[in-house]
């Protein structure tokens, strides 16, 4: 398949080289990058900046006796020790989350998780600071810890949230999805195959290699407060600032600079946040703080932690009929995900994925634990690669029981092209899709007939001979939703997921455009420049993008969920339509006849059955900012603003084939290959749109064979350091084997979806799929993730173990 | 305690703490922010540097440890306006998303053409590995190392 682009038009080169709209253009950000010129958070160095550090617990539940901070303070580097008794007296002991509860900002009557913010030093250097985090004297009273998430609710947990009035137990929510009765009749039915499991999504963390930090500065004398963070929605967190801390909006101002990677990690507030803002007016002089690789391990946004019990209900011949699961969601001390409101478990219940069904139903039930709080995050779309899990486990452990190729029960049960636009039994309405040509695309790329007859011949010479690895072929199909709103449907803290953009073309004809989102290495410099050019038929070159800055950008809700293009891209495509229309205007003034009378090729208005009259874009520019007697009503300059808010979520979508060699002698895993099929419509740049492909994917050999937050039974955390939670290298990954399909949306003004996390969502269960395939002759049905040599081993031995706890 | 070496052919002097990180010194107290820091384990390699042209991650080096050495950072791999073909091929195969890995990966894939001017995939992945990248999957990691091993020559600037 090629790539096409959603006009269909020609794609005019500028003089650089580079198209003008979609295609392949190398990025206008890399220079910087390349030379060591990047802005990073931990970059800023203000005038008298001092350094702020966090004193954290050690314990998983404790109860605070009393904190000494005399020693400290006395430290001659020491500026100022905050703790949650001063922060108390400003009201900011405690701050609202973005689900609707409160979080600890620092903790005043007990911690409730191992890393969790006691107290804030503020010091003249980063390791004076250190120093005299040792310097303080905390005494603790234990409390037994809350660490297994299917026993938070038995009657004997302690309770962990004692700070809200009347609870008496770790409950946060039951939601439900679906229609239990109509899902319950069809698993009645005497004819039906019921395949049951009990599935882990692990506790995970989205790890950016750059951690979260916050430069604050207060000018007293402006009231201004200038925040640097480490954020993937700069106006979001500025509002709720304005919210939390009290201090007026247009007094704020939230830069958030180059991002060494977000992957939805730098989408909450955290305490440390807050803690500078307030050291910097307790001490008049900037402060930084940035965290260490523990802290951001053990205490921000993690993701995932769905324990969930599955049912598949289908005819005998495999006709998948109903899909069923109660859930044990896992939010730790604090119920601090970031989602649309209206959806407690994100988009979870979209949990039947790519397949027609008579009938679905969905609960979850949410529980405190003495964890890190968080569980939206980590390139997951709002929970969607729990579901897309849950589905694609569920299909090849139906297909195990029944003795079905797993490619034939996915082609026989996805929703075929004429059913779109498709409404599942949960209500989501799919916008597009040919789910067959794309699946089909995958096992051809893979020769999938020729790969069952390889592992056909090795599992006859492993039986033969106990010698060599085995084989496992695993293949997943996943549907994403993307590009959050609509805005009635989806908010966070009450703000509407639109977003605003605006475009201005100076009267030399060069332009600038301004973007509520922030990109954290997608690129958006260079993607949206080509949306401009795309557009207008100006080079890419002469469009400065500018985001990341409140005082610069008009609001919007960030860059998460995959919406800059959904949502973004298509603000950035009607801004630039509203200017090419008001250059019309322009144009037919100075070509003295009516904008009727025009018609527009790239670059150009030009008289229909005469081009040779015509204006260019930039010509129009300069007559936008001139003398020139324009129609009345009509203003001068040439500029638009627009507020997008998406009809619908896109919903891109893909297949992929994922072959493993596994040692049978130390359980490893080897990928040998991995072939992956992505749909999201017209790639403006298919470059980039590849790399972040290649990035999910890696990440996704990464959740299914190596990363893992697990706790103790102490609730201490097993996972705080890159000694303990393996990343993949450059070892672990093959070389990608991508494919391209190309379905637009029929209603983003582009046809574009979103994509940044699909890999992510569709690439795990590929890599589970195929490990449990791979121990088929051991008679494995199924194991959680990672898929590490030790459970790989156990598995083989009949006994594989949850991996979220070091303890049974 | 004073300290001199040559960072990126220029000496420097300067009065430290004994206790101070090389990645710290070039960073706080030099300004050369190219190099990153990203762990506190020596796992994730964003700060690798050379020294005397060997390849360390700069937050296990203490400063006091690179007197008298010469270190090298990104911020020296252009020289005269012409970007090291290692740049060029990063930009040219799309081998930086964030770009918090890629001085260090940068650095990393000039020492190993330096030694290996031809290498396999599978020694240029070996020579990453100390490295880790969140954003690419390395495979255009891997494909920019091999646009600059076909490209040895400086070539004028595109970026």
């Amino acid at each position: 398949m090629t790539d096409t682009i959603a006009s269909g038009t020609e794609v005019p080169i500028s003089a650089a080289g580079n198209p003008i709209g979609f295609g392949r253009m190398l990025r206008k950000e890399d220079a910087r990058f390349l030379r060591g010129k990047g802005h990073f958070l931990d970059d800023v160095q203000l005038p008298g900046m001092l350094y702020g550090a966090i004193l954290r617990s050690p314990h998983a539940h404790a109860k605070i006796n009393s904190i000494d901070i005399s020693a400290a303070q006395a430290h001659p580097k020491v500026r100022a020790v905050i703790t949650g008794e001063v922060l108390a007296t400003l009201k900011l002991a405690w701050m609202p989350t973005l689900s609707g509860d409160v979080q600890a900002v620092l903790a005043t009557d007990k911690v409730r998780f191992q890393g969790q913010e006691v107290a804030f030093v503020v010091a003249e250097d980063r390791y004076a600071a250190r120093d005299a985090l040792e310097l303080i004297e905390v005494d603790y009273e234990l409390l037994p810890p809350v660490v297994d998430a299917c026993r938070a609710l038995d009657a004997d947990a302690a309770v962990i949230r004692t700070d809200l009035e009347g609870r008496t137990d770790n409950h946060i929510y039951d939601w439900e999805a679906g229609d239990a009765a109509a899902c319950e009749a069809v698993f009645a039915r005497p004819d039906v195959v019921v395949a049951k499991a009990d599935l882990l999504y692990p506790r995970s963390h989205p790890s950016p290699m750059e951690t979260c930090g916050s430069v604050a500065s207060m000018d007293k004398v402006t009231g201004k407060l200038t925040c640097w963070i480490t954020s993937q929605a700069p106006h979001a967190h500025r509002t709720v600032y304005a919210l939390v801390a009290g201090l007026p909006e247009h007094k704020i101002q939230v830069i958030s600079p180059d991002i060494g990677g977000g992957f939805g990690n730098k989408v909450p507030v955290y305490p440390g946040y807050v803690c500078v803002v307030v050291a910097s007016i307790v001490t008049g002089a900037p402060v930084k703080w940035v965290e260490d690789r523990s802290e951001n391990l053990m205490t921000t946004g993690f993701a995932r932690d769905y324990h969930m019990h599955g049912e598949i209900a289908a005819t005998p011949e495999g006709k998948i009929l109903a899909l069923r699961t109660h859930t044990i969601a896992d939010h730790g001390a604090f119920n601090a995900v970031a989602q649309p409101t209206k959806f407690p478990a994100g988009f979870f219940h979209i949990f039947t994925g790519s397949y027609d069904l008579e009938a679905a139903h969905c609960k979850v039930t949410a529980v405190y634990t003495n964890k890190a709080p968080g569980g939206v995050a980590y390139a997951c779309s709002f929970r969607i690669t729990e579901a897309v899990y849950f589905v694609e486990r569920m299909v090849d452990i139906l297909a195990h029981d029944l003795k079905m190729d797993p490619a034939e029960i996915r082609m026989k049960n996805l929703i075929q092209p004429d059913q779109f636009p498709y409404t599942t039994k949960t209500g989501w309405e799919y916008d597009s899709g040919d789910y067959p040509l794309t699946l089909q695309t995958t096992l051809d790329a893979a020769g999938y007939k020729a790969l069952r007859a390889e592992q056909a011949e090795e599992r006859a010479r492993y039986e033969r001979t106990g010698e060599g690895t085995l084989m496992g072929i695993g293949l997943s199909f996943f549907t994403e939703g993307v590009g959050a709103g609509p805005r009635n449907q989806m908010d966070i803290l009450g703000l509407g997921m639109a977003d605003g953009c605006e475009l201005r073309i100076h009267p030399t004809g060069k332009a600038v455009i301004r973007l509520s989102v922030q990109t954290q290495g997608q690129g958006h410099e260079t993607t949206f420049a080509q949306i401009v050019a795309h557009e207008l038929g100006l080079p890419p070159e002469d469009v400065e993008v500018v985001h990341g800055d409140t005082d610069q950008t008009p609001f919007g809700l960030g860059t998460y969920g995959s919406r800059s293009t959904p949502v973004s891209g298509a603000a950035a495509a009607v801004v630039s339509q509203r200017v090419r229309e008001k250059a019309r205007i322009v144009a037919a003034a100075a070509l003295e006849c009516s904008p009727e009378d025009l018609e527009w090729t790239p670059g150009r208005w030009q008289v229909k059955g005469s081009p040779t009259h015509g204006r260019t874009i930039q010509q129009i520019a300069l007559l936008a900012h001139s003398n020139l007697e324009l129609p009345e009503g009509v203003e001068g300059h040439l500029d638009a603003s627009a507020v997008y808010n998406p009809p619908n979520l896109t919903y891109p979508y893909g297949a992929y084939l994922c072959v493993v060699d596994v040692d049978p002698g130390t359980g490893g895993v080897k990928v040998r290959r991995f072939v992956a099929t992505d749909d999201c419509g017209p790639r403006i740049n298919p470059m980039i749109v590849e790399g972040q492909i290649h990035g999910g994917l890696a990440e996704g050999i990464g959740m299914a064979l190596m990363q893992v937050i697990a706790f103790d039974e102490s609730g201490n955390c097993l996972g705080g350091s890159f000694m303990d939670y393996l990343l993949p290298t450059a070892r672990e990954c093959p070389s990608w084997e991508t494919h391209t399909t190309v379905t637009p949306s029929p209603h983003h003004p582009l046809g574009c979806k979103g994509v940044g996390e699909s890999a992510t969502v569709g690439s795990p269960p590929a890599v589970v799929n195929a490990v449990i395939d791979a121990l088929a002759p051991f008679g494995v049905r199924h194991a959680d993730m990672p898929l590490n040599p030790a459970q790989v081993w156990l598995a083989m031995q009949g006994r594989p173990v949850r991996t979220d706890l070091a303890f049974t | 305690m004073q300290v001199t070496m040559t960072i990126n052919g220029t000496e420097i002097s300067r009065e430290v703490e004994p206790r101070l990180l090389l990645v710290h010194f070039l960073r706080d107290h030099l300004g050369l922010t190219g190099t990153h820091w990203g762990c506190d384990t020596s796992n994730c390699g964003m700060c690798v540097v050379t020294m005397d042209g060997v390849l360390v991650k700069s937050c296990t080096v203490l400063t006091a440890m690179a007197g008298g050495r010469e270190i090298g950072t990104v911020e020296g791999m252009e020289r005269d306006g012409v970007l090291d073909p290692v740049q060029e091929g990063f930009m040219q195969e799309h081998g930086l998303q964030c770009g918090f890995c890629t001085p260090a990966m940068m650095l990393t894939a000039r020492a190993l053409l330096d030694a290996t001017p031809d290498p396999t995939v599978g020694e240029i992945r070996e020579a990453i590995c100390g490295t880790t990248c969140r954003c690419t999957g390395y495979e255009n990691i891997v494909r920019a190392v091999q646009w600059a091993a076909e490209h040895p020559a400086r070539e004028e600037v595109t970026a």
